[in-house]
Order: C-alpha cells, then structure tokens, then sequence
C-alpha cells in the first residue's frame, strides 16, 4: 500500500539523518557550484556542503564542488544565475525571505530554461510576525517565476526526489524548487536508505550535462542572452517556453519511473493511496501528507471509503494526470493547504484543484460522473502540529451536506469560525512500537544523546527510527524536548509523541513547571533524574506527578545522574548517563547489547576528540547502571506541593490570558480572539516570566563594594541593579535587605544598595570577572560572589521588590557620561531570553538606560531580534512614567532603511508640529509656543523641561477643537527629542544589509547605528560573516576564513559626516559609555561597531569581558571614536582610544576555540593563516596611527580618552 | 680536541644538549641548535596532563551551547579528525628525527601510569632515540610520606623501561629528603640517566591586582651550584649517566660540571637568552681552556673533580660555611 514500505534495509546502506543532510548529499553529489547563504532551516544544507568540500568529497564526477558564501540570498541566487550561465552545474539552498530575495534571478533563470534544482525548506514568510518554523508561504510565493515544484514528504523522500528533480531538470530545461518542509522534515532524524555513488550516475545522463555546458556562454562561440525586448515581441518569445512546459510532467514522470527501476523506490507525479473505491479524497502535499497517509490506512482498515493524493509535482500542474490518480468513486475532496493567502478565492492548491476538476469536466477526461465536490482548508502554519486526529475531522468534514469550505483545521477559530472540530483523543499509535519522550536542557545534552540513541537504533537494529525536537525559544536555560519513536515498520508519524510508553525527566525543575506525565500511556514507565535516592524521592514530587504515577501505574525509574556526572568527570551533562538508563529499561535492545552499541557509539563520537572523552564517557556508562533504582510506589499521592501557575496573579490580564498560556506550553489551545490582530504586543513582559534559571547568583558585599558599578553595566539580562536614596525609606525594608552610605559626593547622606534579582539572574558571573573590589583578608573574596541560590532565593526574591519599590532616581540629577553615573538610570531592556553571559546585551541595555525613554528601535533579524522579540515575553519596558523604548523588526536586510524611515516620519511630523504651534502660537500663548520652538534639548533637564511644555500643550490642545488644534495634538509627542536606533548584528551590517546602511550613512540624516559585531552569523549558528576575522573558524569556513576582517568603520568614516566609534566594554568601559553619547549627541548618522563576544566564538563565557580586553590589547579590535563635530572646532576628529598592541595577537587567539580549532583540524594552514592575521593586525593598526596623528605620538593626541 | 661523551649510551659529539624548550617547538630553530653545534635535543615535554586538558577543552567548547536553540543547534563544523595532543607532538619528533643528524631525546610527563607507557611506547615508534621523564610534581597532599612519593618515581621509571627498548632517563628535583638514596634506587631500577636538576615553576604574586601569576625567571650560573654538588657526590656511586642542568651558561659552567662527573651539561636558559648561537661561542670556550690547560679530551676531564676524586670530599657535604679549618690529621 505504501510507496515506502518497499524499502528493503537489506539491499540499501541505511543511514540515520535528516532532511537538510539528505538533500544537501544529492546537491553535493551532482554540483559544481553551490552558492550559500544562511537562513533557518536551511543553513545546514550549506554547512553540510562546505563542510563535506573542505574534507575534498568529490561529486559524482570526482571532482570537488565549489562552494562559496554570498552576502545575501539574493547574492547566491545571482551567483548561481551567473555560473548557469557559463556551464556548471550549481544549486543554492534557501528558506522563506531567502527564497523571497531570489524570485528575480529565478524568473530570469527559468525564462532562459536553465536547468537547475534550488533545494528549499520551506518556511513560513514572516507577516504579522516572523516566525522560522514551516509552511508553504514561501514556496507558494514564488509560484509564477515558472519554475517546476516538487514537494518530499519525508526524510526518503528528500533524498530520492532531490535526485529525480536533479535528473529531469537536466532534461526538461525547467529548474526545479525542491522543498520540504522546515523543521518537521528539514530537522527530523530518520533511518533512511542512502542513494550510492553508481545509483546517482545511473539517474544522471552526462549527454544532458554536456548540452547544458554547450548552451553556456563562451567567448569561443559568442551569443547574447538576457537582452530587453520591447512591445512588438516580448509576449511572442514569452510564449515559446510552452513546449518544455508541456513536456516536463512527463519527463517527471519517466525519470520517476527510472528511478523505480534503478532503487526499488516508486513514486508519481500524484500518488494515491487508500480505498480503490473511496468516496472522500484529501489532497495535499508536504509532511502533513504522512499524517494523512497513516490515518488513511487506519480508516480504510475499519472500513471506510478513504483515500489521499499526495502532490509531487505541483508545477507544472499535470491536469491530465491530477484527475488521472483519482478514484472514479470519488464524491468530494478536501484540498489541504499549509499557506494562507489572505483575500484569494481560496489557497493555491485548492484553486488548483478546482480549476482543473472543473477544465477535466469541460473536456470530458474527469473519471467521474459527476464532478466532486471540492472544499480547502489550511492546516500547519508555522509547524502547528497536523495530526490524525485533524485528519479524520477533515474526512468528518466532507461526510457532512454542507461541509465548511475554506476552513481551517488544528486551531480554535472563535472569530470567523472557520475551524474545524477534532478530537484530540483520537490516535492510531501502534501498539507495536517504542514512543519515548525526554524533557532536557539545551545544556545537559539530551539532544544530543537521543540522536545518537536513534543512530544506534537505526544502524544497529533492523528498527525503523524516527526523532524530533522541540525546543523552546531562549537561548539561556532552554527546554529540549526529544520525541523518539522505534518500530518494525516505517514511521509516517509526523507530529509530536502524545502517548509516551517511555517518559524521561532530566532535569527535576521541570516537575515543578510542566505535567511531564501528560503523554505518558498506562502501564509506561517514567525515568528521573533526581538527587533523591529511591527511597525518599517520592516524598518530594509535586502532586500532579504522584497522580500521575499511580493512575498511570507507570514503573517509576531514579538516578542521580548529577552524581554519577560529577564522579566520572561529565560535568553537567547528564547526557551518556540518562541514555544508559533509557537502553537498561526499555528494552529497546538487550541490554548487553544495548551497552555495547552506547560504547561503540561513544567511540565513533568522542574517539576524534581524544582518548580522555571517550574514557570520561565509557566511565559514566559503567557507573550507571549501579546508581538506577526502581522506586516502589505507594498507593496513595500525598504531596502538598501544587504546580504554581505560570505567573503571579498581579501580572496584567493579557499576561494572564496569553503571555501564562504560552509560558507554561499551552499556546496551542489559545483561541484567534485572543491575539493580537496586528503583532502588537504589550511590552515589559519578562519580569512575569520568573526562569530561576541560574544555580549561583552573585551575592553582594558591600563592606567591600567600591560602588563602581560596573557589575551593573556588564549584566547582561539586567538582573543586578543599584539605586541610591532618602536612609529613612530603610524603615520598611525586609530584614536582610543590604544597603550603604553612598560613598560620592553627588548625593551626599543617601544610602546606596546593588541588589541581585534572584530570579532572572542566568548565573554567568560576568558581574564576579569585572568586580575590580577585593576583601584585604582573602583576595578571592570580591565585593559580589557566586552563592547558591535556592537558599536565598525567597530572602532575594523579597529584597528585590522592596528594591525596585524604592524611588528611580531624577535622571536629571545623573553624571550621564561615566560608566558609574550612567548605571543609576533604569535599565528599559530587561531579563531577555539571550544566552547566559551574552556579550551583545550589556551593549542594548546601556542603550536603553542613556536613551530608552525616547527610543524607536529598528532591529535587523538575528540574535538581537530574538532575544528582543520572541514570544512569549518582551525584555524592553517602560519607566515609571510608561515610557520606553518602541521597538519592531522589518526583515534581515532592510534594517537601516527601516530605520531611516522612522527617522523620516519624526523629522516630518516635528517640523509639521512646529509649524502648527507657530500658526496655534495665539491660541496656545506666545510664550509657550516660543519655549517649544526654542527648546534646548540637548541634555536631560532640557528634555525634561520640553516634556513639560508639551504636557501643557496638549492640555491646552484638548479644549480646542480646529482641525490643526486637533492635528497638533496628535502629533504634539514630536516635539520631544526622540532618539532612533539601528540595530543588527555584523551579518546583517557587513553583508546583507551593508548596501542599505552604506545608503542611510550617506544621507546624513540623524539615525544611531548599533553593530552588535560577534564576527559571525549568531543566530543561526556561527557562519561566516564578512566581519569574521582571518584564520578563525566558522560554519561555512570550515578550513578557516582566508581573508581578512572588513573594516566597517574605516569604510563609514571615509564619509566624513558620519560619526564613528568602536567600542568594546570589557576593555575601555568608559569609552563605550562616552561613544554612545556622542552618537547620539550627534545631528547626523552614527555608526558604533560594538565587539561582542560570542557563544559561537567557543571560549569561556564567564571570561567574556577579559576576552574582550585582550582583544583590544593585542590590537586585534583597536577602539576609536571618529567625530567629525571636531573638524569643525579644528581638531583632528578621529581619537585612537586603545594603546599599541604590546601582546601577541596569541595571547587573544589561543583563549578561543574558533582559532584553536584550525590548529587541530588544519595545522599547516592555521600556521599561515595566522601569521597573515598577525600583520592584518599590524597594519591596521600602522594605518590608525596614521589617522589618528601618525607614529608613536597618536598616543598623545588622545589626550581625552577615557579608560576604565 | 676531543670532545667527545656517551650520554646513555648514545655517542654524542661534544657535552652540549639543548633541554627540553621553547626552543624545540619547532623545525627551524632546532635546525639552528644543531648548526651551532648541539650534540643532541631533549623536545619539549609531552604533558599528558595538558594533552588531557586540550581534548576536554575542545569537547567541552564544541559541546558548548550545542542542541539548546533551534536555530543554532552548534556553532562549529565538524571535522572528521581532530590533530590532538600525542599526535601532534608525535609527528613533529617524527619530523625532527627525519630532519636532524643528532639524536633526539623524548619528554614525558605523565598523570597517570598508562599515559607514560602510551606517550613512552609512542615516541620510541616516532624514532625517538631516548626518553627523558620530566617527573614534574608537586606533592602538596599532607597525608602522602615521603617513601610513598619516592615509590611513585620508580614505579613510572620500571612501566616505562618495560615498555621501551631506548634508553630511559629521569630528571628530578633536588626536593627529597634523601636524594642519594632516591638516586640508587632509580640506578638500581633501571634508568639509564639522571638530569639534575629540574627546575620547578615557581609562581609570583601580583601586588596590583592582587593575583597569582606566572613570572618565568630565566636562570643563572648561580643555580649550578645545587647539580654541582649531587653530580660530584653521584658520580661513581651510581651506574647511570648524569646530566647537568639548571644555571649551565658558559665554558666554565660546563667544564665545572664534567669535572664534577657530567656526562653532558644542558642548557635552556641562555639559549633563549642569546640564542642557538650561543653553543657555538660555549664550546669554543670549552675548546680554548681545555688547550690553555692541556687537557686532552672531555673524558679525560669528566670526573676529576667529583666528590671521590678531590683532597677534601667532605667539601662537597658541608651545610654552612665553615672558616678557615686547619688540617689537621
């Protein structure tokens, strides 16, 4: 019945990967050019490739593909156009705006019929929001660029129509989009059968390779192609493609059927399967389909008429053999669609469906009497979950007289009513198989350790293996969460595991938050990782999970995985030892046998990384087995611990209806009515998100404190704070609250506190790394120190509310420009979701504390957008006064338009404001008019003097009721100084968005430019940017990058109107502070490139402020600041805020893996990549000089630098 | 001028070996110690303890952050091989001995008994031509005796003679109670040297910033004084070659030390000091007195000031100065 229960695991070489590797290895094979970009979820295709050509894998030519990285898709697409064009074989790899930025090469590349495949995994097109998770928006986007579109419905089917797309496009001159979708298959791990070398030439005829190349450009037989035509002609030569159009479904369908030949693997343009006679057909195409397909088998097996047609080749849309594949029987058809076309008739597939129904009918080659009925749906935007259950509910549907068109399945629609109702209890697991579901941390490595669990399943055992994870999205303290499922047959189960016979807890802070035993079957067992030993462990469960145990009668498994971790030297990850346990008690495999494969898996895996990781491992797993337990259950739940809601009940109603929903992972069952209907969102969310994330949190010593504040400067999530105040108001504090004698002479007789919020502190110790205060005891004692923290967790807890009842200080009162003086300003960017310890962060809260009560935000997409932007909660907040920064995120390449747009609408609405208080200034009185327009805003009392004069404004504004009166106050806010910044990260600033910013830099217009410089592409994993320095190792410079760092701020001075600093706060804090304020300070653009040190960069992240330092000591990240209001005053504008390099540039290099790493993986070529680097070093730093005064005396020049 | 020596049991051209440096890090610069006239290298030491640290540093900080998010399930690609600790060291000796005429000697220093046999066994399939053990330890436990810290040299030395067929020698510290003792137990145990003496990493405080730091200070002809003596009192009571280092700096600084019973004098210090030059302008020194002073060969020097060959032995022994003793008899 199956097209893939053909797959014989005897003739074929089974492999256990997923989607992305499955068709980067068939793109890889039959290549010579690929040109990539980073975009999720397609990245890994193109990490792949790079990875496998710096290994020198050859293709199937025994050649070794070029694969180079571009700025932009947009730049890989017109790379790939170009080499098309001359001959080679080349292809590309996108998702979503990716696939966006290339519909115009795609057109050009199909109007010149060029054969090629673009491998995409679809994702869905951000609208009211972004979001990287799948759906057909964005292949559905690129519908009319004519080219052919080939869905794969699982991880096989990635591989094999990759290569069937890749043979027939040889053939048909019509360049195929290959996709599948992001995540569900992109990311999901399967045991498949691998394509070899010889089946992969078998489909390839080299005849057709050799017309391609005789097509290309060459001076030796010159042609032109790509010329402009005008009216008389253009429509002709249009419509001369026709033939190859016309043609290709039939050439699909051969090369399918070679392909059946050549593998044993069949596939057709429309495959059908389930009843011969069925009645109710659903049509769709994608992951979904293998939902349906299994749901179909269930249904057809009770009985019911039934049937699916899965969609291959949806263009060129083969009417002839769409109604073809149809049972005669067929009375009506649901069409599936995972887009949403907001205003259409009705969803691409559906319309496509129906339209050609209805032309069979016309001519007379529908099958059926009568022609079906057709209805569509949308189902699975943005990965949401498509089950049986919607399946049937679908098939429900068009039993019904009058079945809903245009609806949609998997939500609760209380708005249009368009959704359809399901029973979520309805499953068709088999009983057969092994389900397993195991909640981790991103940092303990459970992922990690399932992965390999499937591999040794899948290559070990005639098993079929399948896993998925899900993840949830901060990029500190994540939850994992691994749905694994074994069997003797193929797995078509493309959804979430909901009935676990095996669950697994690895951490035990989840029993406290999450019903972990929600998905747990009767009779299944529950694995725990606990530090209470059997016999006390049950005591400490919360109630729900000793319920849930004794309903369930789960056998109920503890280890103290901690323990055995810390005894044999695996730290924190848990990750061997908790797939120990899940082999010894399932009984997936012997368990003899189970220990061998984890031991030889070990092997494969850690063996590269030295003989010490694998003895560290081997010892985990012996150790093991003694420390698990099975618990004796007693009969009754006792516990009177009850899981706490998701947020206090003071949180604001939308926290409590959404925001909790989302928190405690229940979004699904959030109805339309309740969101935004515009991606509007409340913000200052996170401080009712409370994480207790962190292990240790520093604890202060104020005897000791110098009161510098620089521990407040460098948190990264804000999580410690200082305020200074009236003593009196000490009456009420909580008895262990801390507090001093301010030390200053500014606000002499109050008392100073730096306190620690216990709750949303991540535990990094950036703040321990800079305190520079040492107890004159013991020098190892700091002024903040790393102490436990559920301890004082509940003292801290009650600390930090008093704290932040205490006044905020006037900022009119503050020395703004010093490092201390600016950490007494409110932080208005809180408690983000960023890694712990993130060097980018320190950077936007300072932003945010100078500048955020008047801020417009424009945010590039990448890490900054994430951690700025996700749901379920917002870290930038609002002041006392419900001010605060205003923030939104366009796309990745837009940024510094989209902020100069912002810039644009304040300039114009200001100078209209300004106008209209000249012609009010009667009504509103002369002197208020005068004051407004005159206004000195240019330091805070100035601007809190205008806030003032436009509070009476307005007041007066309101009582009068002209048109312009009525304008003016609409827009009267204006008045007030705003502030706009850029921000991105270096991928966006150097490479896909630089034409724009080199744009906004050159108009003059008053816009602050923050570059969060990492030096690669964070967000999506560490690739190459054009910001990456020489010899340092990346994704997509796997053998080290070869050329050296763009220099941003040379190019943007070069200018001469721009204002230009770099800045790096764990060397030259000081500086940072004084160049966010002379940027801003600045009428004209601004541009701060700011070192941020990185997760991606492998180092200690604890240690990232001294990496920092380092950097600029050994000149690797010089600091100056380039103003050019001092060319005005005669002075040489630009100051080199950091001294010659006196270091080696080793002493920065050997303290981060991505230049270690070179050393171990290519030593010759890190010898001379590095010798390069150290005199890019140099000669940048000869050319600084020069600027800043030339030679030895630049030093003197910078006579006002600051220093920390 | 002959000057010629056996150092355990390899032939060597003159009593001048580079110890185990900076300087034989690489290729180039021990080519440059062979030109000078270095008659053999110790490489630098192969650290199992560091060799262990690098491996569980690489998989930590690739491991690092790895499967949290989604979008950024790792930030570095995998290779398919690592060029790790042993094996880098193990080339480069490799490479050495392709490239140099004089031998090469091997150093270890272990953690635990199956990295000085592994790293042992290793270096001798590299070409190593000896091995030196570079027991660098520091027993800081309170509980551990003296005897206990003694066993531990001469275990690693018998695993590692087991293992091997080159010659093996150990360097020590002068830090035992009873040095003499140690050093006939590690005769009588097989080794086929001892380079005395090692000089232990003493670190520095930093009053600044209120820190412990590394502050390496180079050696001077001072610190020969120690090997001096337990060279003069070694040699002839035990079997095994002796070498001197620590403070070995100039002519007199190695005609000192073969006088008192070196086989061969080691240097480190100067060399990084003046460079691999430095030996030339040594052994011309050596050269030079040796004709001034008529002598004719180095082993017709080695040893004729040692403990048993001086007037008065009890010189070598004394624990503070003492003036002017008249002889009495």
């Amino acid at each position: 019945m199956s097209d893939r229960d053909s797959v014989s695991t005897k003739k074929h070489e089974m492999v256990t990967i997923d989607g992305n590797e499955a068709a980067a290895y068939v793109a890889h094979k039959t290549n010579e050019v690929i040109a990539i970009y980073p975009i999720t979820p397609s990245s890994n295709m193109g990490e792949w490739a790079d990875e496998w050509s710096a290994l020198g894998r050859t293709n199937i030519w025994g050649t070794v593909p070029l694969v180079i990285e571009m700025q932009s898709e947009g730049g890989a697409s017109g790379a790939v156009h170009g080499a098309l064009q001359t001959g080679a074989l080349s292809t590309t790899f996108t998702a979503s705006q990716g696939l966006l930025l290339m519909i115009p090469n795609m057109f050009k590349i199909a109007g010149e019929l060029t054969p090629t495949v673009f491998h995409v995994s679809a994702r869905t097109v951000a609208s009211h929001a972004l979001s990287i998770f799948g759906d057909h928006s964005d292949v559905m986007a690129v519908r009319s660029t004519g080219w052919a579109m080939m869905a794969s419905n699982s991880v096989q089917e990635v591989m094999d129509l990759a290569l069937i797309a890749q043979a027939a496009t040889l053939e048909a001159r019509v360049p195929f989009l290959h996709f599948f979708d992001g995540f569900r298959s992109s990311h999901e791990v399967m045991k498949i059968a691998q394509l070899d070398d010889g089946e992969i030439r078998q489909m390839i005829d080299d005849d057709l390779v050799r017309q391609h190349r005789a097509r290309a450009l060459s001076p030796e037989h010159p042609v032109l192609r790509g010329s402009a035509q005008n009216p008389d002609v253009f429509f002709q030569a249009r419509e001369t493609v026709n033939p190859f159009y016309l043609a290709c479904p039939g050439i699909v369908e051969k090369t399918m059927q070679k392909f059946a030949r050549v593998t044993g693997r069949e596939y057709k343009l429309f495959q059908y399967l389930g009843s011969p006679d069925a009645e109710r057909v659903i049509v769709m195409m994608g992951s979904g389909a293998e939902a349906a397909h299994e749901t179909v088998e269930h249904l057809v097996q009770k009985g019911e008429k039934v049937g699916l047609l899965k969609v291959r080749l949806f263009r060129p849309f083969s009417v002839d053999h769409f109604v073809k594949a149809l049972p005669k029987t067929v009375k009506s058809i649901a069409v599936l669609d995972r887009t949403k076309e907001p205003g259409a008739g009705g969803e691409p597939l559906y319309k496509d469906v129906l339209a050609g129904t209805c032309e069979a009918m016309g001519s007379g080659t529908l099958p059926m009497k009568t022609l079906p009925r057709v209805i569509g749906g949308r189902y699975g935007l943005s990965s949401k979950e498509f089950t049986p259950a919607m399946v049937k509910a679908v098939f429900d549907e068009l039993n019904k007289e009058k079945p809903k068109n245009h609806f949609t399945v998997g939500i609760n629609d209380d708005v249009t009513n368009t959704s359809l109702q399901y029973d979520p209890e309805f499953s068709i697991e088999p009983s057969d198989g092994v389900r397993s579901v195991f909640f981790g941390l991103g940092a303990d490595g459970t992922v990690g350790a399932n992965k390999n669990s499937i591999k040794i399943i899948g290559e070990d055992t005639d098993f079929f293996a399948q896993g998925y994870f899900v993840y949830d999205s901060k990029k500190s303290g994540a939850t994992t969460v691994s749905h694994l499922r074994f069997g003797p047959r193929p797995i078509h189960s493309t959804y979430l595991i909901d009935k676990a016979n095996f669950v697994a807890c690895h951490q035990w802070f989840f029993l406290e938050r999450f019903d972990v035993l929600k998905s747990a079957v009767p009779g299944g067992t529950f694995l725990l990782n606990s530090i209470y030993g059997p016999d006390e462990v049950w005591d400490k469960l919360p109630l729900h999970i000793q319920k849930g145990i004794i309903e369930k009668k789960l056998k109920f498994y503890v280890i103290d995985g901690y323990k055995v971790a810390q005894e044999t030297g695996m730290g924190a990850r848990v990750n061997t030892i908790m797939q120990t346990c899940f082999f010894a008690i399932s009984g997936v495999l012997p368990r003899d046998q189970a220990i061998d494969a984890i031991k030889n898996s070990i092997k494969k895996t850690y063996g590269k990384k030295g003989e010490a990781v694998v003895k560290k491992n081997f010892a985990a797993v012996d150790a093991t087995l003694e420390d698990l337990f099975e618990v004796k259950v007693p009969e009754k739940a006792t516990s009177r611990f009850i899981m706490p809601p998701a947020v206090p009940p003071e949180a604001p109603e939308f926290v409590q209806t959404v925001t909790a929903k989302i928190i405690a992972g229940k979004g699904d069952e959030i109805p339309v009515s309740k969101m935004p209907k515009d991606g509007t969102f409340p913000t200052g969310t996170t401080q009712w998100e409370k994480r207790n994330i962190a292990l240790e949190i520093p604890v202060w010593e104020p005897d000791i404190c110098i009161q510098c504040n620089k521990c407040v400067m460098v948190c990264p999530h804000a999580s410690i704070r200082v305020k200074v105040y009236d003593p009196a108001l000490l009456s009420k504090a909580p008895p262990t609250f801390k507090s001093i004698d301010y030390r200053g002479t500014e606000y002499k007789g109050t008392k100073y506190s730096l306190q620690v919020a216990p709750e949303d502190c991540t535990g990094c110790e950036l703040c321990v790394e800079v305190c520079p205060a040492k107890s004159k005891t013991q020098v190892k004692v700091k002024a903040i120190n790393m102490k436990p923290q559920p301890p004082i967790r509940e003292q801290e807890r009650e600390n930090y509310e008093f704290f932040l009842g205490l006044p905020d200080i006037d900022r009119r009162t503050v020395k703004i420009d010093t490092v201390k003086g600016s950490q007494f300003l409110q932080p208005l960017f809180e408690y983000s979701g960023a890694c712990s310890a993130c060097g980018e962060t320190p950077y936007v809260k300072l932003m945010s504390q100078l500048f955020g009560d008047r801020a417009l935000i424009a945010n590039a997409t990448g890490c900054s957008s994430i951690y700025g932007g996700n749901l379920p909660t917002v870290p930038w907040a609002c002041d006392s006064n419900g001010r605060g920064p205003a923030w939104s995120n366009s796309l990745f390449e837009d940024n510094a338009e989209f902020g100069l747009g912002m810039r644009l609408t304040i300039d114009k609405l200001a100078e209209l404001a300004r106008e209209l208080v000249q012609r009010l200034a009667e009504q509103i009185g002369q002197d208020l008019a005068k004051g407004l327009l005159e206004a000195n805003q240019s330091d805070e009392a100035g601007i809190y003097e205008q806030r003032e004069r436009v509070k009476v404004l307005k007041q007066k504004l309101e009582t009068m009721t002209s048109p312009e009166a009525t304008n003016l106050l609409s827009i009267a806010d204006n008045l007030v100084k705003r502030s706009v910044w850029i921000v991105g990260g270096d991928g966006w600033a150097y490479d896909i968005g630089y034409g724009g910013l080199d744009h906004v830099l050159a108009i003059g217009r008053n816009v602050n430019i923050l570059v969060l410089d990492t030096e690669v592409y964070s967000n999506t994993g560490g690739q190459m940017s054009k910001a990456t320095f020489r010899s340092a190792i990346a994704k997509f410079a796997a053998a080290g990058k070869p050329t050296q760092k763009k220099d941003l701020a040379l190019m943007a001075l070069t200018y001469g109107n721009a204002y230009v600093a770099k800045v790096a706060m764990g060397a030259n804090d000081a500086q940072t502070v004084r160049a966010f304020l002379e940027a801003e300070a600045f009428d004209g653009p601004s541009l701060i490139i700011a070192y941020s040190h990185c997760i991606a960069h492998g180092i200690d992240m604890a240690r990232g402020m001294t990496n920092q330092r380092l950097a600029v000591e050994t000149g690797y990240f010089p600091l100056f600041r380039y103003n050019p209001m001092l060319t005005k005053e005669g002075k040489n504008p630009f100051k080199l805020d950091s001294k010659a390099p006196k270091q080696p540039l080793r002493d920065f290099t050997s303290l981060e893996t991505r230049f270690n790493m070179l050393e171990k993986t290519y030593p010759d070529r890190a010898k001379e990549l590095s010798a390069l680097a150290a005199e890019d070093v140099k000669s940048r730093w000869r050319l600084y000089e020069l600027f800043a005064g030339g030679g030895d005396g630049a030093q003197g020049k910078t006579d006002s630098s600051p220093s920390s | 001028m002959d000057l010629k020596t056996t150092y355990l049991g390899l032939k060597l051209k003159n009593p001048i070996v580079p110890s185990a440096s900076p300087l034989s890090r690489n290729l180039e610069s021990m080519k440059r110690l062979e030109d000078a006239g270095a008659a053999a290298i110790v490489m630098y030491s192969l650290f199992e303890e560091q060799v262990e640290h690098e491996a569980a540093e690489l998989d930590h900080y690739l491991a690092y952050g790895t499967h949290s998010y989604q979008e950024a399930l790792s930030y570095f690609p995998t290779p398919e091989e690592y060029n790790l600790g042993p094996d880098q060291y193990l080339e480069f000796l490799h490479q050495a001995k392709q490239s140099l005429g004089i031998p090469v000697i091997g150093s270890i220093n272990g953690i635990s008994s199956g990295g000085w046999i592994d790293y042992a066994r290793k270096m001798e399939q590299a070409g190593a031509d000896a091995i030196e053990l570079n027991i660098y330890y520091i027993p800081t436990d309170p509980r551990l005796a003296s005897q206990e810290v003694e066993d531990r040299y001469v275990s690693v030395l018998h695993a590692v003679k087991r293992a091997v067929k080159i010659p093996v020698a150990v360097k020590l510290s002068p830090y035992f109670s009873s040095f003499a003792h140690v050093a006939v137990r590690l005769d009588e145990a097989g080794a086929n040297g001892l380079v005395l003496f090692n000089r232990f990493y003493q670190p520095d405080i930093d009053l600044e910033e209120l820190e412990v730091k590394p502050n390496v200070i180079l050696g001077t002809s001072d610190a020969t004084r120690l090997p001096l003596r337990w060279i003069a009192i070694l040699h002839g009571m035990v079997k095994t070659s002796l070498a001197a280092t620590s403070g070995i700096h100039s002519a007199e600084d190695v005609i000192k030390m073969i006088m008192v019973g070196a086989d061969v004098t080691m240097m480190c210090s100067a060399l990084l000091k003046h460079g691999p030059g430095h030996i030339t302008s040594v052994l011309e020194g050596v050269n030079k007195w040796m004709v001034e002073h008529e002598y004719l060969s180095v082993e017709q020097m080695k040893g004729s000031m040692s403990q048993a060959s001086v007037v008065d032995p009890s010189a070598f022994e004394r624990a503070q100065y003492m003036k002017a003793l008249n002889r009495f008899r």
